[in-house]
């Protein structure tokens, strides 16, 4: 298993194939309170740095980015009844969506947790 | 770290040390929450109390050669009934342009000797122009500016609370205002609030702000609210924010405001824009400033396209979001006066897909103000 991030502060976590696709505890915390996540249907083909999902606080909508260019296997239909998951496991439960890598090259050069503890710092 | 440019209410450094997200808004470094967070801090107004710095609000004092020619002089502007106050009386109106357009809303209080108002942040220096240009000359229009704070304490548990410290406070009328003294520092008080539920608004020297703040988050059950949660709080209300659902193209009848107008101001006009307003009056507005009630959970943001079923355009939405003791999306905006009736099926167009919703009757969470 490999994680990485993007400087939109998703994570992209690859086991077997299958990457999965979340915002990090960063960026829930930027954000507040979500109150409403609008994930992807399977088959949605996604292109690296373009609209994927949508994550809303009580303030304001965000778009979250495709961190790679790949295909939707699935939407975690668990954040249309408890968006907060989001706030609460931002990095386990609150998962976006898993999706197909098409370029692995896309995904080693995203940071890796290091880098993305460094970036997050400099902020 | 903090921006030099914006301007700091008393109460900044309490904020920041109780560990607020600071934001600039109408030109102050305000807290747009604390750690509680804008959902918990909703609903612990709705529950029980929440503390709110509001000083960034302009505090106006008009006095007159009496408080007749004062009164007069108002009225001039507004088209709220300003003659019907008794002192100590508080009423919610709206400074109004020639052709009847909201230049800003406000709150104005009828003391024995001179009227205090209370304007919004956005609109302080426009609104001085406007007076010191449209009132007689024998008027004084004191801004109390950086002098004074203006606290807002919210909620079911406030008048238990507040009578703690200050025991008039319980049997205080809605919308009725007086001077006080709590644990020796003079006060200005009035049962008034934008939240919905029964509350308090505080006027305190700039001097005594921090102090009375601090004595207030003392008492047991209050929370301190940020911007956030005042925003979501006004919303479920069904109450205008000035810039959003009120503004210059705007005018009290379209925004369902003439229950602001006295049946003695509507036949006599005399304010701003009153041939229009009156129009209106007789002939119903164009378009109406409604509730909207999504049917889904995606919440409809402000500037959001509204359609009716065929999709043609009958308005945008001027205020949405998430209301927490709604449990669900709702939001305010203006429709076509034909699909303005309460229950008409409409549809937002929401990133481009077109989502259920229905004119619905506001406030989304009902007005629990003292009756007593």
């Amino acid at each position: 298993m490999t994680i990485r991030f993007t400087k939109d502060h998703e994570w992209i976590k690859l086991d077997g194939g299958v990457a999965t696709v979340g915002i990090t505890d960063y960026a829930q915390n930027a954000l507040g309170d979500v109150v409403f996540v609008e994930v992807p249907d399977a088959g949605k083909v996604l292109e690296q740095g373009k609209d994927a999902a949508v994550v809303e606080s009580v303030k304001a909508a965000s778009e979250i980015y495709a961190p790679v260019d790949g295909t939707v296997l699935e939407g975690n239909a668990a954040l249309g009844d408890d968006p907060s998951l989001v706030n609460t496991a931002p990095e386990g439960d609150g998962w976006f969506f898993k999706m197909s890598i098409k370029d692995m090259a896309q995904f080693e050069a995203l940071m890796d947790a290091d880098a993305y503890k460094s970036f997050t710092e400099g902020l | 770290m903090g921006d030099t440019s914006l301007l700091r209410t008393p109460l900044y450094d309490l904020h920041v040390a109780r560990g607020a997200k600071m934001v600039p808004f109408a030109g102050y470094d305000m807290p747009v929450q604390y750690p509680l967070g804008v959902l918990k801090e909703h609903l612990h107004t709705r529950t029980c109390a929440g503390l709110f710095d509001v000083s960034h609000m302009g505090q106006v004092r008009l006095r007159g050669p009496s408080i007749d020619a004062t009164i007069q002089a108002l009225e001039a502007l507004v088209p709220g009934d300003i003659a019907a106050l008794a002192p100590g009386r508080i009423r919610y109106t709206m400074f109004t342009n020639d052709t009847g357009g909201i230049l800003d809303d406000l709150m104005v209080t009828r003391f024995e000797d001179h009227l205090y108002v209370v304007i919004n942040a956005g609109c302080k220096a426009d609104d001085l122009a406007h007076l010191k240009a449209k009132l007689p000359a024998d008027i004084t229009i004191d801004y109390l500016g950086d002098d004074a704070g203006l606290l807002a304490l919210q909620g079911p548990e406030t008048a238990d609370i507040l009578s703690r410290l200050l025991p008039e406070a319980a049997t205080m009328g809605f919308m009725s205002a007086r001077t006080a003294t709590i644990d020796g520092i003079p006060v200005q008080i009035s049962r008034s609030g934008y939240t919905g539920e029964d509350g308090y608004e505080i006027s305190v020297g700039a001097a005594d702000a921090d102090r009375l703040a601090r004595l207030i988050l003392a008492q047991e059950g209050v929370e301190a609210i940020g911007l956030g949660a005042r925003d979501s709080l006004r919303l479920e209300a069904g109450l205008c924010l000035y810039g959003h659902d009120i503004d210059t193209t705007t005018n009290p009848v379209e925004a369902a405001l003439t229950w602001t107008i006295s049946k003695r101001r509507k036949a006599e006009g005399g304010f701003p824009g009153a041939s229009v307003v009156q129009a209106q009056l007789a002939s119903g507005p164009a378009r109406r400033r409604v509730g909207i009630l999504p049917e889904g959970k995606a919440p409809a943001r402000e500037h959001t396209e509204i359609q009716d079923l065929s999709g043609n355009r009958i308005g945008e939405i001027t205020s949405g979001g998430f209301g927490p003791t709604a449990g669900g999306p709702v939001a305010m905006g203006y429709v076509d006066a034909g699909s303005a009736a309460v229950g008409t099926p409409v549809q937002l167009i929401v990133r481009g897909k077109a989502l259920p919703a229905k004119v619905a009757a506001m406030p989304f969470a009902p007005h629990r103000y003292f009756k007593g």
